[in-house]
C-alpha cells in the first residue's frame, strides 16, 4: 500500500533538464535520411549486379562516400535514439531497462563504426 | 513491461440484464461497467434497456435514470449537467467524452459505458483521480510574480496578449484527454499527461506569469514532457474541444528555442 502523499509521488525525483537534445537529435536525424535514402535507392540500383571493380570506383568518388558516411551517422543515431524511446515507454522493470538502452547503444556503435570502416577501405582502395 | 491483459480480478464477465416495460415504444440499450470494491467479484457489465419517451436526451439522463428507478447502487460522478464542471467524464462507445454533453440520438446501437481508462475505480463509473490532481498542483497552476502587485490596479494584459490563453483556458480538467493516451497509460506515473501540460502551458504562455523560465525547467524531462509521441488522442477526444496536442508542441518548441537548434 502506498502511503506517500500524492504530491510526493507526482513530483517524484523531479527533472532531468533534458530531453530535447533527444527530442531534437530524432527529428534532425530522421530529415536528413529522407535525401541521404533516396540517393541509397538510386545507388542500389545502380550499382546492383556490378562487379567489385565498379562498386569499388563508385564509392571511391568524393560526393559518393560522404554521403554513404552521412547516412551511416544519421541512421545508428536515429535507430539508438528511437530503440531508447521503446525501452523507456514499455520496459518498467530495473536492471533489465538499463541493460536493454547499453546494449542497443552498444549495437549503435559496432554498426556505426563496421559500416564507416567499411566505406573507408572501400574508398581509399586502388 | 506494458501489460496489455488486465489481470485476473480485473476481467469483466456478463452482469445483469434489466428489461425495459413491455408498453416502452422507443428503447435504448445501455450497458454498464459495474465494479463493487466490498464485494468481492469480478467486474461486471449490467445490461439496462431504457424507455426513451421517459427519459432526457442526454447519456447523463439515461445513467441518473437507471440510478433512479432501476438500480440505486449505481455509482457515478455528476453535478453541472452542462458540460463545466467536468464531473461526468466516462468511456462512452469506446471514446472518453462527459455523459452530460452527449446526446443519446447521436450514438448508434447499444451504448457501452465504462469508467475511465487505465485509472484505478474506487467504485463503478468513478476512477481514482488522484494522481491526475496531485500531477496538476505539481505544476503550480497560479501565477507567479516576483513583481508586488500595485495597489491600485490588477495586473494588466493586452489584448493581444490575452489571446494567448484562448483555447487553454477553457479545460475543465475532465481528464478525458490524459486517460485516451497510451503513453499516459503505459508511463502515467511519470509522464504528466495532455491535460497537465496544456494547464502547465496555460501558464508558461500568460504575458502576466513571472516564472517562465522555472515552468520550462521543471517540464525539460524525459519522462514529464517527452513521453508525448503526437499519438492525438487527446485533441480527438476533448470534450470542449480544445488542443492539448498543440499546447505540448508549443512547448517543446519554447524549449527548442532556448537552447537553440
Amino acid at each position: 500500500m502506498n502511503m506517500r502523499n500524492p504530491l510526493a509521488n507526482a513530483r517524484g525525483h523531479g527533472s532531468a533538464k533534458s530531453g530535447t537534445e533527444h527530442w531534437w537529435g530524432q527529428r534532425v536525424s530522421a530529415l536528413l535520411m529522407i535525401p541521404l535514402i533516396i540517393w541509397m535507392l538510386y545507388t542500389i540500383i545502380a550499382i546492383i549486379g556490378q562487379p567489385y571493380q565498379v562498386v569499388q570506383v563508385y564509392f571511391s568518388q568524393w560526393i559518393n562516400s560522404v554521403l554513404a558516411i552521412a547516412l551511416v551517422l544519421a541512421m545508428f543515431r536515429h535507430i539508438q535514439l528511437g530503440l531508447q524511446v521503446v525501452i523507456e515507454d514499455y520496459v518498467h522493470s530495473q536492471p533489465l531497462e538499463t541493460i536493454l538502452q547499453l546494449l542497443v547503444k552498444l549495437f549503435a556503435l559496432a554498426g556505426t563504426i563496421t559500416a564507416l570502416l567499411a566505406i573507408i577501405r572501400l574508398a581509399l582502395q586502388g | 513491461m506494458a501489460e496489455f491483459r488486465l489481470p485476473k480480478n480485473s476481467r469483466v464477465s456478463k452482469g445483469k440484464h434489466y428489461p425495459a416495460a413491455t408498453n416502452a415504444k422507443r428503447t435504448k440499450t445501455v450497458q454498464v461497467y459495474r465494479w463493487d470494491p466490498d464485494a468481492g467479484e469480478n467486474p461486471r457489465t449490467d445490461t439496462f434497456e431504457i424507455d426513451l419517451d421517459q427519459c432526457g436526451p442526454m447519456v447523463l439522463d439515461a445513467i441518473i435514470k437507471i440510478k433512479n428507478e432501476i438500480d440505486p447502487s449505481l455509482t457515478f460522478r455528476r453535478s453541472c449537467r452542462e458540460g463545466i464542471c467536468g464531473s461526468c467524464a466516462m468511456n462512452i462507445n469506446g471514446t472518453n467524452t462527459l455523459a452530460c454533453t452527449k446526446s443519446l440520438a447521436e450514438l448508434k446501437g447499444d451504448i457501452k459505458i465504462y469508467p475511465l481508462p487505465h485509472l484505478p475505480v474506487i467504485k463503478d463509473l468513478v476512477p481514482d483521480m488522484s494522481h491526475f490532481y496531485a500531477q496538476y498542483a505539481s505544476i503550480k497552476p497560479w501565477m507567479q510574480t516576483q513583481s508586488p502587485a500595485r495597489p491600485d490596479e490588477e495586473r494588466l494584459q493586452s489584448v493581444a496578449d490575452r489571446k494567448q490563453i484562448d483555447g487553454l483556458y477553457e479545460c475543465i480538467l475532465c481528464a478525458c484527454c490524459s486517460t485516451s493516451c497510451p503513453s499516459y497509460w503505459w508511463n502515467g506515473d511519470r509522464y504528466l499527461g495532455p491535460a497537465i501540460l496544456l494547464q502547465s502551458y496555460r501558464w508558461i504562455i500568460d504575458s502576466r506569469d513571472e516564472a517562465t523560465g522555472e515552468r520550462l525547467d521543471d517540464l525539460e524531462d524525459p519522462f514529464k514532457l517527452y513521453r508525448c509521441h503526437t499519438i492525438m488522442n487527446c485533441t480527438n477526444t476533448c470534450p470542449k474541444h480544445l488542443n492539448p496536442a498543440k499546447a505540448i508542441a508549443e512547448i517543446k518548441k519554447m524549449l527548442l528555442e532556448r537552447r537553440g537548434a
